[in-house]
């Protein structure tokens, strides 16, 4: 919400500075979005008083000025037909710069030397009119700067308001708040004009009168309270200056002395009134009701709306004439030829008001603040001043007394306040007559009942309806700074670190250690396959599914480094996968993958160029992740992938070669997807080192390309027995003198005891018992030397 | 034909050539001596089985070919000879070596930016005793507002523009639906810190994005009160901002809190004389706080009266920003190798 810094100062009677008003304004918890100086650019134009206007003489529709600007006479050409000797009006001498960005510069303008500017509402920035310059009614001296004979320096403020303070969406809202720090009262400025002996409005219960209209409150959920007036012979017109200034200042667009009147009061109270054009109005009645089904109206933005019983309406005597808290009917508007009005002033139901806006998606001011509340008790007082405004800058009078239809009025709200407990939770005991001070401040009755505070609560303050809500405006006046911050001791907690958390961090730091980088990718994509739960309300279509794997949106930002012509990329995410299931929560799963591209170590000047990663790159890494997170799961070959299953069989990872969108320069991509297991990995374990000397074998043996060699291996494990230390393939083979579709693998077995040195005649017989095994097995013979 | 075997002398050439290249290209000793074995070797080096076949030339094609023959094998072996003495310096020592050429390095990986920004916020807290907690991004709508104390069809929800899933499932919002889960099914008191992404209907943009991160934290205890929370977070921001770091508490709102407070710090580029990052104020919001609200605790059935507690929620998205310098929250999600490899240091 816009403020003003001007009009603040006139509800608290005192002058406000800029900053020190922002800086209170913040510790209040009002959000300061922005802060704009307003016309400060003015300070170079002073009074000008023209003393003689003659006709130039090489021009016909300009006039030669002799301008009292105070210290002297100044010869001035002037532009406009309204320049009258004797008035005063805004003069910019040489060397001002007017708020378009042009300095004045002395010229002559055919032929005679002009010293200055007397100024139009536009040029100055003051308004639109600009036919003619600005004629200024005031009783200062020539000379006096402009900016101190007007009321128009001001700050505006840019506010963000909490949702739970519908109070601060009004000046005297934000006033009450800055006077409750500042010990100063705020108090409504007089209106200039207004009328004497208005009534104040009558109270009814369901169903009132004024002037001869008829009120009738029929929904009374969704209206509480409806108060009206009649005003009969205003004239609609522009507003007096002071109006428009005001709105201005805020940054709102004067439109005539009716509408301006009504805007000018929901910004100072926040009330949100609506004025109707009587004549429009058929019966006259004003019946406040739901509305039928199927029934329509025409809103002031022109749209027609399809309404629902679950909306609240104003009708009169036959049809809604507008929409309850939300806006006005295009056929009951006030409009220049209005001369009798009828005047709302209600509170609307915040929930209700909250479900029309949403369901025909319409929000404005009013609705704003009725859906968070507005004050409920002061509906007949600001009747009151509503119509004071409207006779003052419309002329016309109140007809009868208004009438106020409140079914069920709505006692205070008293709230219980402890001593002890606002110690207890705000760490500091706070002496009564401060939490006194404080609460009386911000408009609460309070008074002591048996060993607690009972605080009656103002009806503007609707967030207001517990002892802790009471605690936090104590806090909150008496100002979050003024409260200590030492740490004290604390009991540690019971909860144990998440191991989720512990394991993916140990996984990060493995995968970086292998020279991968994290990635951190978006959770929502476009539909894959069918496993993907779906989002209501995306943003698009590219973004309406929860990921049902890690791996495709890797692949994407491995295509996004091709796009910056990177080759080498080596990514990892570790991150949560969604996997639909019907009424319930998606299945949720931690996940880890890597994607690599390109070389497979940085190119080195002393070496040719390394090779590119493959599949044994990535089933390096996912063996290497899985000892972290998967602790007992093994990994064997199918098809082109590489395939790893937990001890019960089940697949909870895979290595393979993605499909990328390649350009011709990038080297293959390879992958790994593996589910997080949140098990905590098996106690480690250090063996004793061996003592003894260990006795080496290489063997080569010739395979059949389908055999794998993990088998063979396993046999020769197998037939050398319990001396065979450990044994891995260290070399491959294919070609001459090797047939087509054979190979040679090369193993070292590594023989050792523990306590003795073996014979070589053992480590003979155990690898002739391991040859003989793997013959009989697999049918395969050692490579002819 | 081939034209090798039609004209040894350019075969033996050729043969020169590419042990030249292989030999300047081997690594170590073993790789070296292979090369010597598959070219000179007695029994099957390839120079050698040329020079075999000498006897059966006409003695012309003998002188010429046995010259050719000779010289390939003089060059090879001198060629072995001079990458095996570079070897033994390579290897051996730094004699007769630049040493202002560039190190060999295996590739480097690095940490997320948000990640090292997660962690970095845990463990400050992990200093005043928090464990880490987490929970599923996919949430009730119990958890993620009505627990929490946010009223149906309250502008409050306004604040938190929600993908839904349907049938009361929705993504969450804020990492806040934690503390329901966390107080649900452990006792106080209770320390926890609690990191996740959430989700919020914004399109991406600069300062913007749809998925993003949260780290919440949770105190609970009899006689935690709002001076805890202040000191709390105050040693967090002196020890992530440094300890110098001006740190000012503003009223605020959330519906899970009350009093509740945004911390604010000095501006981490202005440092509070006021620039556009800080919107001339000279402070920047940090996180949002507050006392935990007694209906909070109601729903999740522990006693309001006999326990108070604290909390706080801070985008580590927007923090690793500010920290590092990033002008664009999207390249936090693009994975630009270029980005990531200036944080091969930060582990």
């Amino acid at each position: 919400m816009n403020v003003s810094l001007r009009w603040l100062a006139s509800l608290l009677g005192t002058d406000l500075d800029p900053i020190e008003t922002r800086d209170r304004l913040l510790m209040l918890g009002a959000g300061v979005e922005g802060m704009e100086p307003l016309h400060h650019d003015l300070a170079g134009v002073v009074i000008g008083q023209v003393l003689e206007v003659r006709r130039h003489p090489n021009a016909d529709r300009l006039s030669l000025c002799e301008v009292n600007a105070g210290a002297e006479i100044k010869h001035v050409v002037c532009g406009a037909t309204n320049v009258v000797a004797g008035k005063k009006y805004p003069f910019a001498p040489v060397g001002t710069t007017l708020p378009g960005g042009v300095t004045l510069e002395r010229r002559k303008i055919r032929g005679e030397v002009s010293e200055g500017m007397l100024c139009s509402e536009r040029e100055l920035g003051l308004g639109e009119d600009g036919d003619g310059i600005l004629e200024l009614e005031t009783a200062a001296a020539p000379g006096t700067r402009l900016l101190d004979a007007l009321p128009l320096a001001d700050t505006r403020f840019v506010l963000e308001i909490t949702p739970n303070r519908p109070d601060l969406l009004s000046h005297e809202g934000v006033a009450r708040d800055l006077g409750a720090v500042l010990q100063q009262p705020v108090k409504l400025p007089p209106i200039p004009g207004a009328p004497a002996g208005v009534p104040r409005a009558a109270r009814a219960a369901s169903a009132g009168e004024t002037a001869g209209v008829r009120v009738v409150i029929e929904d009374a959920v969704g209206c509480p309270r409806y108060t009206a007036a009649v005003i009969r012979g205003v004239k609609v017109r522009p507003s007096p200056a002071w109006l428009q200034d005001r709105l201005r200042a805020i940054g709102a667009r004067p439109i005539n002395n009716v509408v301006d009147a009504t805007n000018y009061l929901l910004f100072e109270n926040g009330q949100p009134l609506h004025a109707f054009d009587l004549a429009k109005l058929r019966g006259p009645a004003i019946v406040v009701r739901r509305a039928g089904r199927g029934e329509t109206i025409v809103t002031l933005d022109g749209q027609s709306r399809q309404l629902t019983p679950e909306t609240t309406v104003i009708a009169d005597a036959e049809r809604a004439t507008a929409i309850a808290g939300v806006m006005g009917g295009a056929e009951s508007e006030v409009a220049v030829e209005t001369t009798d009005i009828l005047l709302e002033c209600a509170y609307f139901d915040p929930a209700r008001t909250r479900l029309t806006r949403r369901t025909l998606g319409l929000s404005t001011e009013a609705s704003y603040r009725f859906e968070r509340g507005v004050d409920h008790d002061a509906t007949p007082l600001r009747l009151l001043r509503a119509a004071e405004l409207i006779v003052a800058v419309a002329g016309g009078r109140v007809d009868g007394v208004p009438v106020d239809v409140h079914p069920a009025p709505i006692p205070p709200t008293t709230i219980f306040v402890r001593d002890a407990r606002i110690a207890h939770v705000l760490g500091v005991e706070i002496p009564r007559v401060d939490v006194e001070r404080v609460l009386t401040a911000l408009g609460c009755v309070v008074g002591p009942k048996d060993d607690r505070l009972a605080v009656q609560v103002p009806a503007w303050r609707p967030d207001l309806t517990r002892e802790i809500d009471v605690i936090e405006e104590i806090a909150r006046v008496v100002g979050y700074d003024r409260f200590p911050d030492d740490l004290r001791l604390f009991r540690p907690g019971t909860v144990p670190d998440a191991p989720s958390e512990r394991l993916a961090d140990r996984l990060r730091r493995v995968l970086v250690g292998l020279g991968l980088h994290e990635a951190i990718t978006s959770s929502l994509g476009p539909r894959l396959d069918e496993r993907e739960p779906m989002v209501l309300n995306p943003l698009s279509q590219e973004e309406a599914y929860l990921r049902a794997d890690l791996l495709p949106g890797l692949v994407r930002r491995v295509e996004y480094n091709w796009r910056q012509m990177q080759r080498n990329v080596r990514l990892f995410e570790i991150g949560h996968v969604f996997h639909k299931k019907e009424c319930s929560l998606p299945d949720e799963e931690i996940r880890v993958a890597a994607v690599v591209t390109g070389a497979r170590r940085p190119p080195h000047w002393s070496e040719p160029e390394p090779p590119d990663y493959d599949l044994f790159d990535v089933k390096a890494l996912l063996e290497a992740a899985a000892r972290v997170v998967r602790p007992g799961a093994a990994l064997a070959g199918e098809g082109s992938e590489l395939v790893m299953r937990d001890a019960a069989g089940v697949v909870v990872g895979r290595g393979l070669e993605p499909t990328a969108d390649r350009p011709a320069w990038a080297a293959r991509v390879f992958g790994f997807e593996l589910s997080v297991e949140m098990g905590e990995a098996p106690r480690l374990r250090a063996a004793p080192l061996p003592r003894s000397p260990a006795v080496e074998r290489d063997v080569a043996l010739v395979l059949p390309e389908t055999m794998a060699a993990a088998d063979v291996e396993a046999t020769l494990r197998a037939g050398a027995g319990r001396l065979l230390e450990r044994t891995w393939p260290f070399d491959e083979y294919r070609g001459a003198p090797l047939a087509s579709g054979a190979r040679s693998v090369a193993w070292r077995l590594v023989f050792r005891e523990e306590g003795r040195t073996l014979r070589e005649a053992e480590v003979d017989e155990a690898l002739a018992r391991a040859l003989k095994e793997v013959e009989q097995r697999h049918g395969v013979r050692r490579r002819e030397a | 034909m081939s034209s090798a075997s039609a004209d040894p002398v350019a075969a033996l050439a050729a043969l020169r050539a590419e042990a030249e290249a292989r030999i300047r290209s081997a690594v170590g000793r073993e790789a070296l001596q292979q090369l010597k074995t598959e070219y000179l070797g007695r029994k099957a080096g390839r120079v050698t089985a040329v020079l075999k076949t000498l006897p059966s030339l006409d003695p012309e094609a003998r002188r010429v070919v046995g010259q050719a023959a000779n010289d390939a094998k003089a060059a090879i072996e001198r060629l072995l000879e001079e990458a095996d003495a570079a070897r033994v310096a390579l290897e051996g020592g730094t004699a007769g070596r630049d040493l202002t050429m560039p190190a060999r390095y295996a590739w480097r990986g690095a940490i997320h930016p948000v990640t090292l920004v997660i962690d970095e916020i845990c463990a400050i807290f992990a200093e005043l005793g928090f464990s880490r907690y987490v929970g599923p991004e996919a949430e009730t709508e119990r958890n993620n507002f009505t627990a929490l104390n946010f009223p149906p069809e309250h502008p409050a929800l306004d604040m938190h523009d929600t993908f839904y899933l349907g049938e009361g499932k929705l993504l969450r919002t804020h990492t806040s639906p934690l503390q329901i889960r966390v107080m649900e099914t452990y006792q106080p008191p209770i320390r926890v810190t609690m990191p996740g992404m959430c989700y919020r209907r914004d399109a991406f943009d600069a300062s913007h994005a749809p998925v993003f991160s949260q780290v919440e934290a949770l105190a609970v205890d009899e006689g935690i009160t709002f001076v805890d929370l202040k000191a709390s977070l105050s040693y967090f921001a002196r020890r992530f901002f440094g300890r110098e770091t001006r740190v000012r508490f503003r009223p605020s709102f959330f519906p899970f809190t009350e009093p509740s407070a945004d911390m604010e710090v000095e501006c981490r580029i202005c440092h509070g004389s006021g620039c556009p990052a800080c919107k001339n104020t000279g402070w920047m919001e940090i996180l949002g706080s507050g006392m935990v609200d007694p209906n909070v605790f109601v729903n999740v059935g522990i006693d309001p009266e006999k326990y108070t507690g604290w909390a706080f929620g801070m985008g580590p998205h927007r923090m690793a920003l500010l920290r590092y310098g990033i002008p664009d929250i999207r390249m936090l999600y693009d994975a630009d190798v270029r980005l990531h490899d200036q944080f091969v240091d930060a582990v």
